[in-house]
């Protein structure tokens, strides 16, 4: 690791005052993302503000029958809850369907937001990648790409979004609230909290240096079933090759685009009384491989028909 | 930076350079050496240990991260003279071969069977509202953050599935 400095935060604003005051500063939450990245030298801040223990750890009802979710609430908190295991099912799936149980003790809303790609080019130093040198080259446009994006990828990276939460939250219409520099506080909807890559995979979310993700909100779920589908190399503790949530009518893919896939062409078929597999057939017509991740597209296409049989069961029962 | 953190009952005042882990802080500074290296990356669960009676990987935190917390390791949940029970069922259920990862697999499955008698979920559990019943998918569920190169998993869910019984 390289030399850094370390303060503990004492409260959101004198935090976000700090990362923004400070080049190359970074928030540290749970930091289960950030110091492995450290370790590697590949994330170098100059210092580091703890915020994992500022006061944004519970979760409350708001008025509309949603909830409120703290950014620092750890990713185990979110999954024990009994409000969020009764009405919001597909979350608690995606959450448990990430990482072990040590690290969903310690990693937090916040910051499985926030967390960056698993791409093996993005890991490897000795690797072209724009997203960690920009204007590098992309490795992973030629090289071992079996788990690279399907949607919306650029000609300068590839790589995919690995949280599993953030595509349960998009399924779910949920919002982010966040704290600017001048101290504002804002909301938009996490799906538009990620980007895709363009000309600057680096630049990974729409929020400014400084701004600290204060807080998940949920609209009240919507009618029908929800569920969670992963499909992955292991059973237990590995990324995603492919996966799918669902909640009602909302359908949201993971692990095969830089941000959470929203599957609005699927939802526009199914809404207008298409089958499963017409429906899925309508998003995947946009879908292009890379070569060794050409299987996807077919996987993503099952997967979409199993998540949604199950959905539709559990709506009825 | 200045660092108070109680390990195993006993409070300690350091002061560490900002990069030391907590991993580093109880192996190298305190001589602990019970939790162990494995990946370094949180992978492998051999340095897992029990944060205020929470599993976590502790290569993966910085000491200066734990200020006033209350550590618990392998050193903390027993010793030759007062084995913790889960400690005796590895033995009796001879739940290792080369014991690298064995302190990272007792911590975390005594942190996992709080988490399951507060009633986390799992994976593996079907019914989110229910009460948790340690299956084995349960246990291996539970377990999937702490490796074992040697593969003595059968043994470890056994020695896990006898505790977890006597606890029921």
């Amino acid at each position: 690791m390289k030399p850094f400095t370390y303060e503990r935060a004492t409260d959101v604003a004198s935090a976000v005052k700090a990362v923004a005051g400070t080049p190359g500063a970074k928030f540290l939450a749970g930091g289960t993302n950030l110091l492995d990245l450290m370790k590697l030298e590949i994330e170098v801040p100059t210092h580091l503000v703890d915020i994992h223990r500022l006061p944004l750890s519970a979760i409350e009802a708001t008025a509309d029958g949603g909830l409120r979710i703290g950014g620092m609430i750890t990713n185990s908190h979110i999954a024990a809850d009994a409000k969020v295991r009764s009405a919001y099912p597909v979350l608690v799936q995606a959450i448990l369907s990430g990482g072990s149980g040590q690290l969903r003790n310690k990693a937090t809303a916040g910051g499985n937001l926030m967390q960056r790609t698993r791409c093996a080019y993005f890991y490897d130093t000795a690797k072209p990648c724009n997203k960690r040198i920009p204007g590098s080259g992309c490795a992973a446009m030629e090289g071992l790409n079996r788990n690279s994006a399907i949607f919306g990828a650029s000609d300068q990276c590839i790589a995919t979004h690995p949280s599993d939460m953030a595509v349960a939250l998009v399924a779910l219409n949920a919002k982010v609230e966040t704290v600017g520099a001048n101290g504002a506080t804002r909301t938009q909807s996490v799906a538009d909290l990620h980007r895709l890559p363009g000309n600057t995979p680096q630049i990974e979310t729409d929020l400014a240096v400084g701004e600290l993700i204060t807080a998940v909100i949920l609209p009240p779920p919507p009618v029908g079933g929800q569920v969670y589908r992963k499909a992955r190399d292991r059973a237990s503790y590995a990324g995603g090759l492919a996966c799918v949530a669902v909640a009602g009518g909302n359908v949201a893919l993971g692990a095969v685009a830089h941000k959470p896939w929203r599957a609005d062409k699927l939802e526009a078929a199914l809404a207008s009384g298409a089958s499963g597999t017409e429906a899925a057939a309508a998003e995947l017509a946009g879908a292009n491989a890379h070569g060794k991740n050409a299987f996807k597209i077919a996987l993503v296409g099952r997967l979409i028909g199993a998540a949604l049989d199950d959905a539709n069961t559990r709506s009825k029962s | 930076m200045k660092t108070t953190i109680t390990v195993n009952g006993q409070t300690h005042s350091l002061d560490l350079d900002t990069r030391t882990t907590l991993l580093d802080a109880l192996r190298e500074t305190l001589n602990l050496k019970g939790s162990k290296k494995g990946c370094d990356h949180g992978q492998c669960g051999a340095c897992t240990v029990l944060v205020n009676g929470v599993r976590i990987n502790s290569c993966l935190s910085l000491a200066a991260m734990h200020d006033g917390d209350a550590v618990t390791t392998i050193e903390g949940i027993g010793g030759v003279e007062n084995l913790h029970a889960m400690q005796q069922a590895f033995l009796a259920n001879d739940a290792f071969q080369c014991g690298y990862c064995t302190p990272g697999q007792i911590c975390s499955a005594v942190g996992m069977l709080q988490e399951a008698a507060d009633g986390w979920p799992s994976q593996a559990t079907d019914d989110l509202e229910a009460l948790i019943a340690l299956t084995d998918p349960e246990i291996r569920e539970r377990m999937s953050g702490n490796i074992c190169r040697c593969s003595a998993y059968t043994q470890i869910l056994a020695a896990i599935r006898d505790v977890a019984g006597a606890v029921a």
